[in-house]
């Protein structure tokens, strides 16, 4: 029972991480049936930003709280993600909105190894200590469970933001003109949104709760490094493919249910295949979950249609 | 954009000399090992991985060029089969199988995986696939590594190592080869035989894209739906465009291990997969001389990187202020990136017979 409740909540903290990061690949493929691969590098994008600002700053004004360190690190991580999520729209996917299927997806893949390549030319190839900026001094609610207030706060935070994006989307202007554009983004021009300003807002709101994510992530794994978008990126796609891509709560159920699994899987592994696999093997969780999705329900657990359009 | 209008005017002397290009283009081949060899053996070893990275390129042109899916985990297949020929032809589990066995069964195997991935995603939209393929190939890459215990199957992280040479007929590629009384060195012999391999996929593919097989890939790539309404099985067809790419892919893996003596999981990293995606995006998707253009440039790319990039940074700066190996990455995602905005169809554009490749599929 103890084992049950841990691994609940680990999988509750990176659930809610991997909801925040899903929900951005969501926003794009909904808008504009594009799967943005550069969106999981923004999330290191933002965790190496928020690093070196904190270490500027500390440097600077040394003896500074933890919390004003946190918060100068979102605010100059989260305006710095949006700039580059608007520059990849603006520069590498516009052009082709009406080119053949290949060459976006191409394009995305180019942006995420340059994004990581200008990441390794500023940063270097090192692994880089992630400042424990909230405190992670466990706490015992009960026999056997840990939690700490770390946790706690990924958790809040994620969930407040997703809360928020909620409103933004089904209460704005701005929201009411992005499900427009999804709908169809020709007839959403006729009727006066300005689908191109849209689609590069739902780029920056993307990116800015990447850059979140990955001061989370960072904060919780306590490590940034240039390649360490990848693999919650590619998470986070399987999230919003479970939860049926481009539809919100999906991405979100889909994240969380994505982060207990894992949670689950990792705890239990050992026992379910007899000693054979180990924890090691925790990553393939998500490729097994993505198959057996696309096998038995393309369209996601909340989804809507998927299956091949063309 | 159309295909035409993007398309390189060739120099006029250029154009004239066509019917002179192929004996120059197999004169070239036949003579590179010779020319390499005079300015040092390392450009010998260029020359051969060149060659299996065409191999490489030719496959993953079948899957990405002639049937539109992108494939982003192929490097798996490469895996698969140069696992298969360390497994059967090394003394980590003590077989020592001949190549005419092993090479057949790797690209078995791999074809195999080809088909066991293909099944369940093709059907879906191609993005799904792109995605698919990329987590099987992080997969594969986690299986290697880790599946050195409890029972030691690949030795993990650490590879394994005296794989087994190519031997034909009783002549051993590794060593030097003494032909009355000329020295062949055992890089130009392992030269000859890949290219050997390569002049036969050029044939083999050229008769299979005119064939029905490469005409029902180019309507599925062009328009999934009207090739279904014509009557093509598309989902047959596509299943068949993975699984001759995997092939491929198996064989020049087989090829590598036998050749570099030695396989571990860093060979096969995702990068891998990029590098060789890249190489058919710049040399023009669809077209087998692009396609090889395109995988020499990039193969030769680190080499000249290294020759000229670095003593050049010295001369500017002082220093070196990019690593060849960052730059090649730096300059590999610059290329993906305008390759598609500017020049979508290649260097060397492929020349459609068939059909505009300009109209959004969706």
């Amino acid at each position: 029972m103890e084992t049950f409740l841990q691994q609940t909540l680990n999988g509750l903290v990176s659930g809610s991480i991997y909801a925040l990061v899903a929900l951005g690949y969501t926003m794009v493929y909904g808008i504009l049936g594009l799967i943005n691969f550069a969106h999981g590098d923004l999330l290191m994008v933002g965790a190496l930003v928020a690093l070196q600002t904190v270490s500027l700053l500390n440097a600077a004004v040394p003896g500074l709280h933890p919390v004003v360190l946190l918060a100068a690190g979102v605010a100059v991580a989260v305006p710095m993600c949006m700039a580059v999520g608007y520059l990849i729209e603006r520069i590498g996917y516009r052009r082709l909105r009406n080119a053949p299927r290949l060459a976006p997806l191409i394009t995305a893949i180019g942006v995420s190894f340059l994004l990581q390549t200008l990441a390794m030319i500023i940063w270097g190839r090192e692994f880089h200590v992630f400042p424990q900026l909230v405190s992670t001094t466990p706490m015992q609610p009960m026999d056997g469970v840990v939690v700490s207030p770390l946790q706690i706060f990924t958790i809040v935070v994620a969930f407040a933001l997703m809360g928020g994006l909620m409103l933004l989307v089904n209460k704005s202007r701005l929201g009411r003109a992005m499900r427009a554009t999804a709908e169809n983004h020709r007839v959403a021009g006729l009727m006066g949104i300005n689908a191109n300003g849209v689609i590069a807002a739902t780029f920056i709101i993307g990116s800015g709760l990447a850059a979140l994510a990955g001061v989370l992530f960072a904060s919780n794994y306590a490590i940034a490094h240039y390649g360490m978008g990848f693999t919650p990126g590619l998470k986070a796609f399987t999230a919003a493919v479970l939860g049926g891509i481009g539809n919100l709560p999906g991405a979100m159920v889909g994240g969380l249910v994505l982060g207990l699994v894992e949670s689950f899987g990792a705890g239990y592994i050992e026992h379910l295949t007899f000693g054979f696999l180990n924890s090691s093997y925790q990553d393939i969780f998500a490729f097994m979950i993505l198959g057996a999705v696309l096998i038995f329900r393309p369209s996601g657990l909340l989804g809507e249609r998927v299956a091949d359009r063309a | 954009m159309t295909t035409n209008s993007t398309a390189l005017p060739l120099p006029a002397s250029f154009a004239l000399d066509r019917r002179l290009q192929r004996p120059l283009v197999i004169l070239l081949a036949l003579a590179a090992p010779l020319i390499a060899l005079s300015m040092g053996k390392s450009w010998v070893r260029v020359l051969d991985f060149a060659l299996l990275y065409v191999l490489l390129a030719i496959g993953l042109n079948l899957v990405v060029g002639f049937a539109g899916l992108l494939d982003l985990g192929y490097i798996a297949f490469y895996a698969v089969g140069a696992y298969t020929w360390a497994f059967l032809a090394s003394p980590h589990f003590g077989i020592h199988l001949p190549f005419w066995i092993v090479l057949p069964l790797g690209a078995a195997f791999a074809a195999l995986a080809g088909i066991a991935l293909g099944f369940p995603t093709l059907r879906l939209r191609g993005d799904y696939l792109a995605i698919v393929t990329l987590g099987f190939g992080e997969i594969i890459r986690i299986f290697m590594n880790n599946l050195n215990q409890p029972i030691n199957i690949t030795n993990g992280p650490q590879g394994i190592d005296s794989i087994d040479p190519l031997t034909i007929v009783g002549l051993d590629l590794s060593k030097d080869l003494d032909l009355f009384g000329v020295q062949i060195p055992s890089l130009t012999l392992y030269y000859y035989a890949f290219l050997a391999c390569v002049v036969l996929a050029i044939i083999l593919v050229r008769r299979l894209q005119i064939s029905r097989i490469g005409r029902a890939w180019a309507a599925i790539r062009d328009d999934e739906l009207a090739a279904k309404a014509i009557g093509i099985d598309t989902r047959m067809m596509k299943l068949l465009a993975f699984a001759l790419g995997a092939t491929f892919g198996g064989v020049s893996g087989g090829l590598f291990a036998a050749f570099q003596g030695f396989v571990s999981p860093e060979s096969f990293s995702l990068m891998e997969s990029i590098v060789v995606l890249t190489m058919i995006v710049l040399g023009g998707m669809g077209n087998l001389a692009g396609v090889i253009v395109g995988a020499i440039m990039l193969t030769a790319l680190p080499e000249l990187l290294r020759h000229f990039a670095v003593p050049m940074q010295m001369a500017l700066f002082g220093k070196t202020l990019l690593d060849p190996e960052v730059l090649r990455m730096l300059l590999l995602s610059l290329a993906m990136i305008v390759m598609m905005l500017v020049r979508p169809a290649g260097l060397l554009p492929a020349r459609t017979r068939y059909a505009h490749r300009d109209r959004r599929n969706a």
